[in-house]
């Protein structure tokens, strides 16, 4: 069976309620402006298309290709289907996508499906489409690299905000989380950059006109590029600082009242503690500069690869 | 291998199969959320708890092997939970020395740990039965009675539809991909990662011209039948007062379970 | 060497085209691709007519314009009524096209919800949608598959049930794509055995010739995006010469 879980999808369990609701009230605060953008501006052709590309995200995760020692990747989706179908268009189909995947293979709680939704769904468009789209109607050598550096953005974001979730709810460690998760998803996210990378280099070779200024790909507003960029900072800037200072995100959480809320829930937040590690701060640290060079090589990579094509075109 | 596998209906003839498909959506939905709210080491709860599915399994005739089976699937996920035994503070149970660091395991650190697995095992399988006892379609209907917007209901039932048939193509691509990746003798197969990722982009970017073409043809066949832009369904489930009775009785077993948890 | 395209006259039986006229119908496709040049055919109340001609040559074109879901120079009459942009309902109620891939068709999750979206489309209330679903199933000896889910099916019972999926709107002409192609020889015949007992008129497309030679008393030809013969099954399958210039084979 080549249906394997990922390893963004939070089952139930992991969250405590107060988490659980915060991210759904976010979700469906968010879907209920994409249902009433796409009621507006999408055709009636519009709705056996997304069904369609739902069905096809799902199965495009099954391709999975082999990395190292019999592991194997595959896509997640979520910047290809808002870069392809449009923002709103992506939120709403990445949401049938992860509601089946929780409703019939139980890969993501049903409680956890609105943190699930925003981690995979809402997170992935808005940093998949957005970087996407300030780079509109350049050349299509340019769009690749940000759709790339925009694909692996978005498992970043999902990973971080997944352990900022698991954190809040006392399931996890910070100072474990953060540099474990992301770390790893450095890694899935090079394979989400390539094969990203890859589907739209050959849908744009062969059907031009889906990705053009008139298609539906184009039709997101400005917005998104604030979005994407605001993603793009918290990852860039949220993930040292977290990995570096665990103390100073709890302190951030404690001031904008967030943790004391969560303490009237029936978990106990994490209180001050201190993890009897011999050296304090040196995973930290060893680990916020690895995901550092990670995001500086993949970065080096797409650029020198793309210019390697270009020779060779 | 067929896609069919894919489906999780059990067909047996039980009354709870026969339950209007709401009512197993809803005790589901509060029986996950009352797992959540239940403390830590709630013991005697979870036990309960654990009851409550046993009976539902056994009202449903769907074996205690069929749950017990699947309801792993979420264990691999308890690795992100295995830092709290360390870093809550209390009692020292046990310590161990990993590289350059030393660990101790807390009393507290294993109460929250283990009470985070029995959550997460006890939801998984009421989620697993849920769909076991209910046709995915009538999963569907009762999201729509149920005030989901009907444009995301639509988009499932289609992506339901559309699954079997896009994974089966998707099989085909890789047994394509698999029938023409030899090795020369001596050699190791296939390049870098990269560029096997690069295939599997090829693979995605091709299965998506090809839905892009089907979802063309499917809107013809809408037309063609009538379609002009609005949905209609016919909704063949009623609530009847059995439904409702069940509903409540098994919201106030629950109820109880969540005192009992609190005491 | 150039074929020359001339609707070859046959002994064509006596018909008004109650049921469908189609009057000089040209259509280019966007790419600028013209896939007509001119069709025009009658269709009368209770004919069986196949329509054969090679791949490219329009056939599939010119069902996509019976109903209206392209729309090109020229006339389509449906029962006396011109096809135009305000009675497109009217006339895809009155045309039941099938496609070729009954993927394509069954849309919907359940048999049940495929069959009643026509007549829930027409308006009609749901006691007669649900009497049309059960005559439609009935009608294509598929009863007892009402709540089979649509990706369970064999291709052949997909290819019944997406009958069923037009005859619940009460068609008054039936359109085939295909109908045969992908079918093992059981489920073939008994796709044979269903479309001789419907009592409704119909053309279909086909490439199935020995199909034709059993069921259809009249063939259209097509080729190059017109209409190169049209008559008698018997009289056109006997023409070799035309059978051969337009890539057809005698069964």
């Amino acid at each position: 069976m080549l249906y394997s879980p990922a390893p963004l999808h939070i089952p139930d369990g992991f969250l405590n309620v107060a988490v659980s609701i915060i991210c759904w009230v976010i979700t469906v605060i968010t879907l209920g402006v994409a249902i009433s953008k796409t009621n507006k501006s999408l055709g009636e052709r519009q709705v056996p298309l997304m069904g369609v590309m739902a069905a096809f995200i799902f199965a495009a995760q099954m391709i999975n290709y082999p990395v190292l020692g019999g592991t194997s990747g595959h896509l997640l989706g979520g910047a290809l289907a808002a870069i392809t179908l449009g923002p709103w268009a992506g939120v709403l189909v990445m949401t049938a996508v992860i509601t089946v995947q929780g409703l019939l293979f139980q890969d993501g709680g049903l409680l956890a499906m609105g943190a699930n939704i925003l981690n995979m769904g809402l997170l992935t468009a808005g940093v998949g489409y957005g970087l996407y789209r300030s780079v509109l109607g350049k050349s299509r050598k340019t769009q690749l690299v940000v759709a790339g550096i925009a694909a692996w953005l978005s498992v970043m974001a999902g990973a971080l905000a997944t352990s900022l979730q698991l954190w809040l709810s006392g399931t996890s460690d910070l100072r474990l989380v953060i540099p474990a998760m992301l770390s790893v998803h450095a890694l899935i996210g090079l394979g989400e950059a390539a094969v990203t990378v890859a589907a739209l280099g050959f849908i744009f070779r062969t059907r031009p006109d889906l990705l053009d200024e008139k298609s539906a790909s184009a039709q997101g507003s400005r917005g998104w590029v604030v979005a994407g960029i605001l993603i793009t900072l918290a990852v860039v800037l949220l993930s040292p600082f977290a990995s570096a200072d665990p103390d100073g995100l709890e302190r951030v959480a404690i001031n904008i009242g967030f943790i004391n809320n969560s303490q009237s829930a029936p978990f106990e937040l994490i209180p001050d503690y201190a993890i009897p590690f011999l050296g304090e701060t040196s995973i930290s640290t060893i680990a916020a500069g690895a995901v550092g060079v990670l995001v500086v090589l993949a970065v080096a990579f797409l650029v020198g690869r793309s210019l390697q094509q270009k020779r060779a075109n | 291998m067929h896609a069919d596998a894919f489906d999780r209906y059990h067909d047996k003839e039980s009354f709870i199969h026969r339950l209007d498909p709401r009512v197993k959506t809803i005790v589901t939905v509060v029986f996950i959320v009352s797992n959540a709210l239940l403390p830590d080491g709630a013991w005697l709860a979870f036990v309960l708890a654990w009851v409550f599915l046993l009976s539902v399994n056994l009202l449903s005739k769907l074996g205690l092997i069929y749950t017990f089976k699947r309801s792993f699937v979420a264990l691999p996920f308890a690795l992100v939970a295995i830092t709290v035994l360390v870093s809550i503070p209390g009692n020292p149970v046990a310590s161990f020395r990993f590289l350059m660091w030393d660990f101790t395991i807390t009393d507290a650190g294993l109460l929250r740990f283990v009470s985070i697995l029995i959550r997460s095992w006890l939801s998984v399988q009421m989620a697993i039965m849920l769909v076991a006892v209910t046709r995915f379609p009538d999963l569907i209907h009762a999201l729509e009675h149920l005030r989901v917007p009907a444009i995301l209901t639509t988009i499932i039932a289609f992506l339901y539809r559309y699954l079997f048939v896009l994974v089966d193509e998707v099989y085909r691509l890789l047994r394509a991909r698999e029938s023409r990746s030899a090795a020369a003798s001596g050699q190791r197969s296939g390049g870098s990662v990269l560029w096997r990722a690069k295939v599997a982009g090829n693979m995605a970017g091709q299965l998506f011209l090809r839905s892009y073409e089907r979802s063309d043809r499917i809107y013809n066949a809408m037309l063609s039948r009538g379609y002009v832009g609005h949905l209609y369904t016919l909704n063949p489930h009623e609530m009847k007062s059995s439904d409702y009775l069940v509903t409540a009785f098994a919201i106030v077993l629950i109820f109880v379970m969540q005192i009992i948890g609190r005491l | 060497m150039p074929i020359i395209h001339q609707t070859q006259k046959f002994s064509t039986p006596d018909c008004e085209g109650d049921v469908l006229q189609v009057r000089d119908l040209h259509f280019s496709y966007p790419d600028g691709h013209a896939a007509l040049h001119g069709v025009s055919l009658r269709l009368c109340s209770g004919d069986k007519v196949a329509l054969v001609g090679p791949n490219g040559a329009g056939k599939s074109t010119l069902m996509l314009h019976l109903n209206g879901i392209l729309d090109g120079h020229g006339e389509v009459e449906v029962r006396g009524q011109r096809l135009t942009r305000d009675n497109l309902p009217a006339i895809r109620a009155m045309v039941g096209l099938v496609f070729q891939n009954p993927d394509d068709q069954l849309f919907s999750p359940t048999v049940f919800e495929d069959v009643a979206f026509g007549p829930l489309h027409m308006g009609l209330p749901e006691a007669e949608v649900r009497a049309r679903v059960d005559m439609a199933l009935e009608a294509v000896r598929m009863s007892s598959y009402k709540d089979r889910l649509s990706h369970h099916l064999s291709v052949g019972e997909k290819k019944r049930i997406a009958i069923a999926t037009v005859l619940s709107m009460n068609p008054s002409l039936l359109i085939l794509d295909e109908p045969s192609a992908g079918l093992d020889p059981r489920a073939r015949r008994t796709l044979i055995n269903l479309l001789r007992e419907l009592p409704i008129t119909m053309l279909v497309s086909t490439h199935d010739m020995k199909l034709v030679q059993e069921l259809f008393p009249r063939t259209i030809v097509m080729d190059e995006g017109l209409v190169v013969a049209d008559g008698l099954t018997m009289e056109i399958l006997e023409n070799e010469d035309l059978l051969t210039a337009h890539g057809l084979e005698k069964p």
